[in-house]
């Protein structure tokens, strides 16, 4: 569905931020890109998300090469306090893409319900987003992106600003979103158990100029449940095994403060 | 019953709180009032009518006229209206010029840098100084009047909007973009938006500035208006009269800043609840 060929990526200042990363996504996968912190996880993201021009490699999307954002893509960012507008409504903040596709005002409101329900937030349509918590305003954002009913569903660092409850259930809201939407869903994250709790396959990636490291498959039975999941062996196994991955580079690269920013 | 009670005793205070909250904010208006009043009297010089005599004058130069027109007297009509119609065609073209060009500059490197010279020194001018300029071009009517006051209170305005539409947070715009949001879209749903804050500060102070040229722009060749009044009523020595222009100005511009108020309260309540948010995280 999504592959990465051979990308570079180098920003102005000739920093190398990605170095030959290739992978692949299926269609219908929750897959991870887990690496050490400035690593160019957010870099890659964007460049997936047609936001970026890489310098140099391919990413193609259904056979598609990628120019610009592609139909069919939807993205969650980190910085929900920032992403969704103030001045907008949850309800309008969901809508928002929606009124530039060709939907009537009634499938819009048909399907903005239906998002805000999925993601547990049905009544709070007329509530702004600063009146929520962090965890619900994540919600609206995922719900905003589930209302363009993308193919594609992407995210960068979702969950990492919120607290440990609110981000147990967000993961888990992924899993079921997945499901009931069939999406199929790219999850850039530094948490290594995130990473395996969510996903199918774990792309790892080396510290900065990145490379592939590895390709992990998870191969942890659905439904998974926060509690008994994470105590399987083959759970902590996978962690450790990605831990160990990466943090080894990161520790040679101690004395290295050059970091891209994330 | 005890809610009844509650009730009632929510109330009480709120009146409590109103009544002093308001003594607060006029008493020192009225003690100089008072104070007006009881030196003009004591001067007893013509060139300082009391507040009573202004208050009097005003009623028979304003307020005179059948119930039919509301009790508006002639005067309303004749002066207060077309003072105010040119107030507030100036101020609407201003806004109406200022906000789509501000967007325009804060957006585009392009635009900003050849603009930018060339408004810097437009700004530099005096508004009052083109007035003989205008009157050639324009002649001595309502346009003359309502083009100086529109090029006069633009720049406020302008520089807002500018400074507004630079700073748009760009995770807003990556959002926008990431949801293929078409060109327009992005400028009418986040950039002005988000611009609006900045934009009611700078279209504020361009009220005020529009109430200052609308009646320098009267002083000048005109035959009617709030402006003309008060030059006249000095020539002929009518100082009451003259006193009572000056302070139906400052009512109007009173008024004039507390409706404005009110239409940001509404418009920009999104903001302060935002803000209020983030100060208090």
């Amino acid at each position: 569905m999504l592959s990465v060929d051979d990308l570079h990526h180098v920003y102005a200042a000739g920093q190398v931020v990605t170095q030959s990363v290739s992978f692949d996504v299926h269609a219908g996968e929750i897959v991870s890109i887990v690496g050490p912190s400035g690593c160019g996880k957010t870099t890659l993201l964007k460049a997936l998300a047609g936001l970026l021009a890489p310098t140099a490699g391919v990413i193609r999307f259904q056979g598609e090469v990628i120019r610009g954002v592609p139909e069919g893509f939807a993205m969650v960012f980190q910085e929900y306090g920032r992403s969704l507008l103030p001045w907008n409504t949850v309800h309008d903040n969901v809508e928002l893409p929606l009124r530039y596709r060709p939907l009537s005002a009634a499938e819009r409101g048909e399907r903005v319900k239906h998002s805000l329900a999925a993601v547990g937030l049905s009544g709070l349509g007329e509530r702004y987003p600063w009146q929520l918590s962090g965890g619900m305003q994540q919600r609206v954002a995922i719900a905003r992106a589930i209302a363009c009913q993308p193919k594609l569903l992407l995210m960068d660092e979702p969950f990492a600003s919120v607290d440990a409850q609110t981000r147990a259930d967000l993961e888990d809201l992924v899993a079921t979103v997945r499901d009931q939407f069939q999406i199929t869903i790219v999850v850039v994250t530094h948490d290594i158990d995130e990473a395996v709790y969510l996903s199918d396959r774990i792309v790892v990636l080396s510290k900065s100029p990145s490379t592939v490291l590895d390709i992990v498959a998870t191969g942890l039975p659905r439904p998974r449940d926060q509690i008994t999941t994470k105590a399987l062996p083959q759970f902590v196994e996978k962690r450790s095994a990605i831990a160990h991955l990466i943090r080894r580079p990161v520790i040679a690269a101690a004395s290295d403060g050059a970091c891209t920013s994330e | 019953m005890s809610a009844a009670h509650t009730n009632g005793g929510r109330f009480t205070n709120w009146m409590a709180d109103t009544m002093q909250s308001l003594s607060i904010r006029y008493a020192l208006g009225l003690a100089l009032i008072v104070l007006w009043q009881y030196a003009a009297t004591r001067a007893g010089s013509i060139f300082f009518p009391t507040p009573v005599e202004i208050l009097g004058r005003t009623r028979e130069l304003w307020l005179s006229g059948p119930p039919s027109r509301l009790f508006l007297g002639t005067g309303v009509f004749q002066d207060v209206f077309p003072s105010l119609f040119r107030l507030l065609a100036g101020w609407a073209l201003a806004v109406m010029i200022g906000v789509p060009l501000g967007m325009a500059i804060g957006r585009s490197r392009t635009v900003s840098d050849l603009a930018n010279p060339t408004l810097q020194f437009l700004r530099a001018i005096p508004g009052p100084a083109l007035i003989p300029v205008f009157i050639i071009l324009l002649g001595t009517e309502t346009t003359m009047r309502v083009t100086l006051i529109a090029f006069g209170s633009v720049w406020p305005i302008l520089l807002n909007t500018i400074e507004g539409t630079r700073t748009v947070d760009p995770v807003q715009l990556e959002t926008a973009r990431a949801y293929r949001l078409p060109r327009h879209a992005q400028l009418w749903r986040i950039v002005l938006p988000s611009a609006m804050p900045k934009i009611f500060a700078g279209v504020r102070v361009s009220l005020s500035l529009a109430v200052i040229l609308m009646v320098v722009s009267e002083l000048v060749a005109s035959t009617n208006g709030i402006g003309y009044r008060i030059q006249n009523a000095q020539i002929m020595f009518l100082l009451t009269d003259m006193w009572c222009g000056i302070v139906l100005l400052a009512l109007l511009g009173y008024a004039l800043n507390w409706l404005f108020l009110k239409v940001e309260y509404h418009v920009l309540r999104w903001h302060r609840g935002a803000r209020g948010q983030t100060a208090r995280s």
